[in-house]
């Protein structure tokens, strides 16, 4: 690959720079590579309008390495080429997490260390909502998106209570089981039942539980607003796409905050 | 298939021997329990056989209406047949539909049949299960011929691809594109949940969460446009789903009767992986299994999930053993070995020291321990971690294993797994990559034989080992594989008999129990 038109070459900035761009083989080369697929039969046409598309990307100049015809209606394109867009790393914002992901195995080892006895989470969907996806996505052992659910974890000990369980019976089994946490699903909702029942669930706490004593309170669904949680009287609400591991490294993390502040 | 070298380990057979007596062992008391016991799901199932179908305006089955109505009047130890095919024969309506209408609406009252009355019921309502059993038989028989007509898959393994867009409308065309680029085998992987409902859903559905559900009428559309794909491209083309969760029997049943040609169906995965009561789904996964027997279903069993649960060096010989008891159950429920799809997985760290070796010699004892089974060989998922370039490279080597291991049936390797569901072109070149592995090295498994005493036969013998002691240990326990269950033995899970989602759904058969589907099936 040397295509060096009009190479405007950076300086290297081994130390406190910032500015940079792609690097294929050569400082500042910008060299970058993407594939992707066009729904059009493969042509020389079809090559020219992944170049096309490359250009618009950025990438100029763009080669088109590689096409292939999928069946008679698409083609796949490997492209490579250089991209002159400039990196500023002193710009990046992320939003970050307020805990660190943990492995199962840290969150057990940490469980083990804080609490030296299991935690323990008691889980449902409150309200007339009989759909499990969500809290069985995040407890069941065969989790979801690849991570593992909570049953997994040795140090955690899940009661799943299921569907339409009420908010005194989920109270009850609570204490019964000395909680630490309690999640609670909501998935279909109408009329903003999800709040209501969320609502009604975390004032239902607050009332049999002296504050200090009050298991951490989590919902989960796809309709909450993750910076709703002060609002419901909960701790923490999670969204669509939530995975057991981040549960998981949540639960713990607010036990050691829970224990640094007893 | 060209004839492949056999027993390439050269295991002992007297180990061999040992392990199949004692996965009998553990497995025989399952089945007298099972045989013990009923489930709702089963009755259900014997209700579907007898062609009664359809859903209430609120979604609900007609036959789960009809069975809680008959469980409140005469329970569920009786089974449904007696109580339903009596209050038929008393004219309180003149099918099962209307029945079950009035049922619900609080207009028949059902009583256990004695005597005469209940010789009556009992032959009526086998004529009328009869009637669905013969037309499983008859969609077999067509199975059989639409591959002499269209030809079978070219070769083994037969390639399995997945679909999953929640709608089953969007499910076909992506099938069909799957069937035109390769594959031999469509499987419609399940709405997320939907093994934890007691009911099966009605109707064509267009929602569903990460999957799309399994019911009769997605059944019926699926299966009719992979016969178009069959007769367009020259091969019959397979269609699998789930029979799996708290409705098993009833979606084995609908499998049979919309001629589905695979079925996930594995003996202990719902106790362990959905913390399903342990006597539900032994009892529902007999009759389930009964039914594909029949229906001529291939069935492919669950071992993949104990390997990403479980380090996939140390619980090898978990996979070993759970595939001795399929086997066992398979059997004993009449399936024969051309039917059973067991399940192994590609699923070794890679950077473990010789991970490709332990794969190799893991998929051998599967090979060498079942000659005559399909094996489902699962690819790698755990230590696929967005770097999609080593993922491909991890599937060359899982499809390596295969050709070099004869797998019967290969689900295709993904090195999108864990980033997106797949692209048209990440199918296309996972598609690639199986060809290219076959047609470069498919016949490279009749110049390799391990080295007898090399590091591959040495492992395998050892899990093999490992898998007796296994066995032993839970026959050690005073009620054998419930309490090895209940105590942990698999998985990291403990699931106690008396525990676990279901167990109100089942009930011990009293001494008038009838079930004409168990009854017509045992007979073979």
């Amino acid at each position: 690959m040397s295509s060096e038109t009009g190479a405007e070459r950076l300086p290297p900035s081994p130390s406190g720079g910032h500015i940079i761009r792609p690097y294929g083989d050569t400082t500042g080369d910008g060299m970058v590579q993407v594939s992707f697929t066009l729904p059009m039969a493969h042509s020389k046409v079809a090559e020219g309008a992944a170049a096309q598309l490359a250009a618009k990307m950025g990438i100029e100049p763009a080669l088109v390495v590689h096409a292939k015809p999928m069946g008679p209606d698409f083609t796949f394109f490997v492209v490579y080429g250089r991209v002159h867009h400039l990196v500023d790393t002193s710009l990046v914002e992320v939003v970050e997490r307020d805990y660190p992901l943990l492995t199962p195995k840290e969150v057990n080892a940490a469980v083990k260390r804080a609490l030296r006895r299991r935690l323990t989470v008691v889980g449902a969907c409150i309200g007339s909502d009989a759909h499990t996806v969500g809290i069985d996505a995040i407890l069941n052992i065969k989790g979801f998106a690849g991570e593992k659910g909570l049953e997994y974890y040795r140090e955690l000990k899940v009661v799943n209570l299921g569907a339409q369980v009420s908010v005194p019976q989920l109270v009850e089994r609570a204490r019964e089981e000395k909680a630490d946490a309690v999640l609670v699903s909501q998935v279909v909702t109408q009329r903003d039942a999800h709040l209501l029942n969320t609502r009604e669930m975390s004032a239902a706490f607050r009332e049999s539980y002296p504050s200090d004593k009050r298991p951490l309170l989590i919902v989960g669904g796809p309709r909450f607003d993750e910076s709703a949680a002060a609002d419901l009287g909960v701790d923490r609400v999670f969204t669509r796409g939530t995975t057991p591991g981040e549960v998981a490294s949540y639960l713990v993390h607010q036990l050691a905050r829970k224990r640094s502040a007893a | 298939m060209t004839t492949r070298p056999r027993t390439k380990l050269d295991l002992d057979p007297a180990t061999v021997k040992e392990a199949r007596a004692l996965a009998r062992k553990t497995g025989r008391p399952i089945v007298t329990l099972a045989k013990k016991h009923t489930t709702v799901a089963v009755e259900r199932a014997t209700l579907r056989l007898a062609g009664l179908q359809g859903a209430d305006p609120d979604g609900t089955p007609w036959v789960n209406r009809l069975m809680d109505v008959v469980r409140a009047d005469t329970g569920l130890e009786h089974g449904v047949a007696l109580p339903v095919w009596d209050a038929l024969r008393r004219g309180e309506a003149d099918d099962l539909s209307t029945l079950a209408q009035k049922a619900s609406a609080g207009s028949v009252t059902f009583r256990l049949p004695e005597g005469r009355d209940a010789d009556r019921a009992r032959r009526a309502s086998r004529a009328q299960v009869a009637k669905g059993i013969k037309r499983i038989d008859a969609r077999r028989v067509e199975r059989e011929r639409l591959i002499k007509r269209h030809g079978d898959a070219p070769r083994k393994p037969w390639i399995y691809l997945i679909v999953a867009t929640g709608d089953i409308y969007e499910d076909i065309p992506q099938a069909q594109q799957a069937a035109r680029e390769g594959a031999d085998i469509i499987a419609v992987i399940r709405s997320t949940g939907q093994s934890l409902l007691d009911y099966v859903p009605e109707g064509a559905t267009r929602e569903g969460f990460a999957g799309t559900y399994a019911t009769q009428e997605n059944f019926r559309l699926m299966r009719a446009a992979l016969d178009e794909s069959s007769r367009e491209l020259g091969r019959y083309v397979r269609l699998t789903n789930y029979a799996s969760g708290l409705c098993m029997p009833e979606i084995a049943a609908l499998a049979g009767l919309e001629r589905l040609d695979m079925m996930l169906n594995d003996s202990m995965y719902g106790i362990l992986f959905r913390d399903i009561n342990p006597v539900r789904t032994f009892v529902d996964q007999r009759f389930s299994r009964q039914v594909h027997a029949r229906a001529g279903i291939i069935i492919n069993t669950g071992e993949d999930n104990y390997l990403t649960t479980a380090d996939a060096v140390d619980a090898a010989h978990t996979v070993t053993t759970s595939q001795l008891l399929n086997e066992y159950f398979a059997k004993e429920a009449g399936l024969e070995d051309w039917q059973l799809g067991l399940g192994h997985a590609f699923e070794i760290d890679p950077d473990v020291p010789d991970s490709f070796r332990l794969e190799l010699a893991h998929a051998m004892l599967a090979r060498d321990l079942f000659p005559n089974a399909p094996l489902k060989w699962m690819p790698p998922t755990r230590h696929m971690t967005g770097d999609i370039f080593k993922g491909y490279l991890l599937d060359g080597f899982f499809n390596l294993v295969g050709a070099l291991t004869g797998q019967g049936i290969l689900l295709v390797g993904m090195m999108t797994e864990a980033v997106v569901t797949p692209w048209l072109s990440d199918r296309d070149l996972a598609l690639q990559n199986v060809r290219y592995v076959m047609n470069a090295a498919g016949n490279l498994h009749q110049d390799f034989r391990p080295e007898p005493d090399g590091f591959i036969a040495n492992r395998a013998r050892q899990v093999l080992g490992e898998s007796v002691d296994l066995m032993h240990q839970i026959l050690d326990h005073e009620h054998g594989l419930l309490d090895a269950i209940a105590d942990g033995t698999f998985g990291l899970m403990k699931r106690p008999a008396d525990a676990g989602r279901g167990l109100d759904g089942v009930a011990e058969k009293s001494g008038a129990y009838y079930n004409p589907a168990s009854e017509i099936l045992e007979e073979r």
